[in-house]
């Protein structure tokens, strides 16, 4: 087993040296099927951690010097190890045709080419490292190979932009998380030999001896690094950046396996490693998730951009999630353990659905920027009958998104729902008040997640398209269809057969969960949900069958239709051809009397988001303008109307201005300090020496 | 419950389904001929929506010049998640067949399911009117789908099941239950999200074409025929559904509990009583009350999510 996984990351390091050293028209291809390889066989390694419930552990102490490199891989990283080589393995897949295109992202550029291999290994070894050193050492090369994949895109400034923005976000959560890990260790080593210092089994093992103070604090550090990487507000900053700018098949892996890591850590420090800690840590993770939910949900709603609108809907994602875990590990502490596993469930289940919906939109949205040249919804329309694949694909990421059954989305939703439920029986009544604020947050972002992807669906690929870019697009390549549609399979099979994740999903949270205290739930973690191919809550009459409800859906689509043709030949209009659009006659359509209905009479992005942009005005603090000049002959007649409808962050002008403005005012006093005469320095140097004389006596 | 096969469960779902075809667009004319005699004018007969869908299916199909798949896709999938829903609800009996997987939640979201179909056969149209409805659509969507979601949860925490049958059974048990704060509280939170979600006075207009205020007839403007058929007979289904479950959740009582044919057909008739009953009711808030600004609606929306909440919370803090 462990050589599978040896084998895994090894792969990735050749695909990544390949990138870099074979000429360029051999370089794509073979680091794709390196890559493609060295994620099957992290797959396989993963799934039979899973099968069997046993860790793999490699201990190698000739890789990396001082400290060496452990890996361990037990079920709660084998999870993440496979949701991250599924995303792997359909982003390399894609890349070989969206890199043929240049002008877009990396192209077949050496660099783009070797950093892809090595930020997917990156993501196979964070959830795989089993000690301090190796986990930040994984962590670091996911950052800085995600940050100059970033900035293949250099040329332009908006990536030059989100790159900045990344690069102080990342390192700052990678210095918190590193002082976490460095509290935790030091701490932990008093009891230890120093034989196993660092490794997370020593921090595990001493956890019960560290001070409570001590354990909060790190708790609190490895949380502000961790849920600035999964994207939690008020962290989310350089997410919506980010992910747009890069190249499409790394916005997939960022938002489909690298914002799971964020959640990765949180749950290893803080159920796993620390054992479950206090019951205000989990509050704390629950009220991120809650407002994260409903901030990304409702710009997601708001944004006019197809690849930020997908950003914003992983902030409310991500969001989710954290609403799950924040709930588990409260219940975890009081004791309850199945509810706690339950919602554990839940919300690894909602994470892997949404790394594969996500993927798929996104590697989606790279399509349909590439053949339309923008991802700009008020200049696209009219997409699906000119990139049919990509736009079926597409709508099936977006009905899992919005939860609709019987996709993905549905079954982790239902199962984030039941968690909530049960938890309510946990009769606490600060769990409760979490579990309300949940509740309500995944309520409205359930509403405004629809009319997002109603918006991104039906302006994007329907109606007529709005620009000749747009109505000259064709469908992509057969690698960029293959890529989105290997991901699209698992939003239909967990959507139809829930129940084949759940046992894997129940092993993961079992470790998770297992420092837990047990109290009143029982000492053994009995499974929370029944062995079935639906859900089903132990215990409970709650079930869910959602291939019987697809086929009674199919059914009654299928009657329907056989309704209306019946009908139509009795009436001797008997159709020829069995499309379902098909016998029908074309009539131009209602335009109140207008002579000519042009494209741009459609509704746009903008406008369709406007009720509600107007609805939630004092959160999304929209900035609008309207400007109208008038001819020069007569003031009552206008020349131009220029409205403009901009959608800042909130967060970021609230928070993060005053401080990058206050940095920049620090930046300027360092230079006029620093003016590079020599006389001045030593003048410093004079001063600096009799403040400390003066000090000193 | 259980010891139904599934025979005749499979037979009740028919009858349900049956029902809520024959039902929905009966509904819909009950409630134009109430307005009607409100308003001193004869009206219509009862039945003239059955007659007009059966007139409709006749017609020749006519799409809109720019549509897709999508537009005649829109009605079907809008029909399969109305019936799926009645197939499986508890509306005559507690023992539909897939009574295991008649979950609230489930419901909910088939509704939504119907709803971004339509909305999306609005922008298919690609055209002004359209665009306009499914945005205002899915706006009142978004705000009154959060309202149904908790007031269901509120529901299902009393209970102590998200299984609709169970909930039914439950009320039946404990007939105290029906008149507890936190039901009422759900009740009125439920009441707003059915006149948004049937498109009712004050929220929406069924009967107005006038192109300002519009929200669910500019959506289906371009349908003709057949389709047009299916989409009214969706929505009428959605209509009733809606009424069912609203009777059935808060005053369950004459709902069959054993399959056996009288309790069938009392529970029919039941269903009949008790729908028409509110039906009247809603028209004659129809009648009384003047349709709302667009921009007043998320307000009474927001007021049934806020009273939703207090539902659940109520249910919480006085067990």
């Amino acid at each position: 087993m462990s050589a599978a996984l040896l084998l895994g990351l090894g792969l990735g390091v050749a695909a990544a040296a390949s990138g870099g050293a074979l000429p360029a028209r051999s370089r794509v291809p073979v680091a794709a099927v390196l890559t493609v390889a060295a994620c099957v066989a992290a797959l396989v390694a993963a799934a039979r951690v899973l099968a069997s419930g046993s860790a793999i552990t490699v201990n190698s102490a000739q890789v990396l010097p001082l400290t060496g490199v452990t890996l361990v891989l037990d079920p709660l990283g084998a999870v993440f190890v496979i949701t991250t080589a599924v995303v792997g393995v359909a982003a390399s897949w894609y890349n070989v045709g969206y890199s043929g295109h240049s002008g877009h992202g990396g192209g077949r550029g050496r660099a783009g080419t070797a950093l892809l291999p090595l930020f997917v290994t990156s993501l196979l070894a964070v959830p795989s490292a089993g000690s301090v050193a190796t986990f930040l050492a994984a962590w670091e090369l996911m950052a800085l190979s995600s940050l100059f994949l970033l900035l293949t895109g250099h040329h332009r400034a908006e990536a030059r932009d989100a790159a900045q923005w990344y690069a102080v976000m990342t390192h700052a959560g990678a210095a918190a998380i590193l002082l976490a890990f460095v509290l935790l260790g030091a701490h932990a080593a008093g009891a230890q030999s120093f034989d196993g210092f660092g490794s997370f089994a020593a921090i595990r093992a001493g956890a019960s001896g560290i001070p409570s103070g001590i354990r909060s604090l790190a708790f609190v550090l490895a949380l502000a690094g961790f849920a600035s990487k999964a994207g939690a507000v008020p962290l989310h900053v350089w997410l919506p950046r980010a992910h747009p700018e890069a190249p499409s098949p790394v916005s997939a892996l960022m938002s489909g396996a690298m914002v799971n890591l964020g959640v990765y850590g949180i749950v290893r420090t803080g159920d796993d490693l620390l054992g479950g800690g206090q019951l205000w840590w989990w509050l704390v993770v629950a009220g991120l998730g809650a407002v994260s939910a409903l901030f990304g949900a409702l710009h997601a709603a708001a944004s006019p951009d197809l690849k930020r609108l997908l950003a914003y809907s992983t902030v409310d994602n991500v969001g989710l999630v954290l609403i799950g875990v924040g709930a588990s590990g409260a219940l975890a502490v009081r004791g309850h353990r199945v509810l706690a596993a339950l919602a554990l469930i839940a919300a690894l289940f909602q994470l892997v659905s949404h790394s594969a919906f996500k993927g798929c939109l996104f590697l989606a949205a790279g399509s349909v920027q590439q053949a339309a040249g923008t991802r700009d919804l008020d200049s696209l329309g009219g997409l699906l009958r000119r990139l049919p694949a990509t736009a079926a694909l597409f709508g099936i990421g977006a009905l899992s998104v919005c939860a609709l059954p019987p996709f993905s989305g549905f079954a982790s939703e239902w199962l984030l729902l039941q968690g909530f439920l049960r938890g309510f029986s946990a009769h606490s009544a600060v769990i409760a008040t979490a579990l309300l604020a949940g509740v309500a947050a995944l309520a409205l972002t359930g509403g405004l997640t629809a009319a997002a992807f109603v918006k991104a669906f039906g302006i994007g690929f329907l109606g007529q398209p709005r620009t000749p870019a747009a109505a000259s697009a064709g469908e992509a390549g057969v690698s960029m269809v293959g890529g989105t549609a290997l991901l699209a399979v698992p939003c239909l099979v967990l959507g139809l057969i829930p129940g084949i994740a759940v046992p894997l999903l129940a092993k993961a949270a079992g470790t998770a969960l297992s420092g837990s205290p047990a109290g009143a739930g029982g000492g053994r973690l009995a499974g929370p949900l029944r062995a079935e191919a639906g859900l089903a809550i132990a215990g409970t009459t709650d079930v869910i069958e959602p291939a019987l409800l697809a086929a009674a859906l199919a059914a009654g689509i299928a009657l329907a239709w056989a309704v209306i043709r019946l009908r139509g030949r009795a009436r001797g209009r008997a159709p020829a051809g069995g499309r379902a659009g098909a016998g029908a006659r074309r009539a131009e359509a209602w335009g109140c009397g207008r002579e000519v209905q042009t494209p741009r009479m459609q509704y746009t992005a903008t406008s369709f988001a406007e009720p509600l942009q107007r609805v939630f005005e004092d959160v999304l603090r929209p900035d609008r303008d309207l400007d109208v000049s008038h001819l020069a002959e007569s003031r009552y007649f206008e020349d131009a109307l220029r409205y403009h409808n901009r959608i800042d962050d909130a967060v970021e002008r609230g928070v993060y201005r005053p401080l990058t403005v206050a940095a920049g005012r620090w930046g300027e006093f360092a230079r006029r300090a620093q003016n590079g005469s020599m006389h001045r320095y030593l003048g410093y140097g004079f001063a600096a020496l009799v403040i400390l004389l003066v000090v000193l006596a | 419950m259980s010891a139904v096969s599934p025979l005749v469960s499979a037979g009740v779902s028919v009858i349900q389904l049956g029902a809520a075809v024959t039902g929905g667009p009966l509904l819909y004319g009950l409630m134009a001929k109430v307005r009607a005699r409100a308003e001193g004018r004869a009206g219509a007969p009862v039945r003239q929506p059955l007659l007009d869908l059966w007139k409709l299916a006749g017609k020749e199909r006519i799409h809109a010049e720019h549509s897709s798949a999508v537009l005649p896709l829109a009605p079907l999938v809008v029909i399969a998640t109305a019936a799926t829903a009645a197939a499986i609800a508890p509306l005559i009996s507690t023992g539909p067949a897939l009574g295991r997987t008649c979950d609230a939640f489930v419901i909910v979201f088939l509704l939504l399911l119907g709803s971004v179909a339509v909305a999306l056969a609005g922008l298919d149209t690609g055209t002004a009117f359209g665009g306009m409805g499914a945005s205002r659509a899915m706006t009142i969507g978004a705000l009154a789908e959060p309202a149904l979601l908790v007031a269901v949860l509120a529901l299902s925490i009393q209970a102590g099941t998200s299984n609709l049958p169970g909930i039914v059974s439950s009320t039946l048990a404990h007939p105290a239950w029906a008149v507890t704060p936190e039901r009422l509280l759900a009740l009125v939170a439920l009441v707003i999200v059915v006149f948004a979600e049937t498109g009712r006075i004050p929220v929406d207009n069924p009967s107005t074409h006038l192109e300002l205020t519009m929200i669910h007839e500019a959506m289906i403007l371009e349908y003709a025929g057949p389709e047009l058929g299916l989409v009214t007979l969706g929505e009428t289904m959605r209509l009733g559904l809606l009424l069912s479950l609203l009777a059935n959740l808060f005053f369950p009582w004459g709902i069959a509990t054993t399959a056996s044919p009288l309790g069938l057909l009392l529970g029919l008739a039941a269903l009949a009583g008790k729908t028409a009953a509110i039906a009247v009711a809603i028209s004659i808030v129809e009648v009384s009350t003047a349709k709302l600004r667009l921009f007043r609606v998320p307000e009474i929306l927001s007021a049934g999510f806020v009273l939703a909440v207090l539902a659940v919370i109520t249910g919480l803090v006085m067990p």
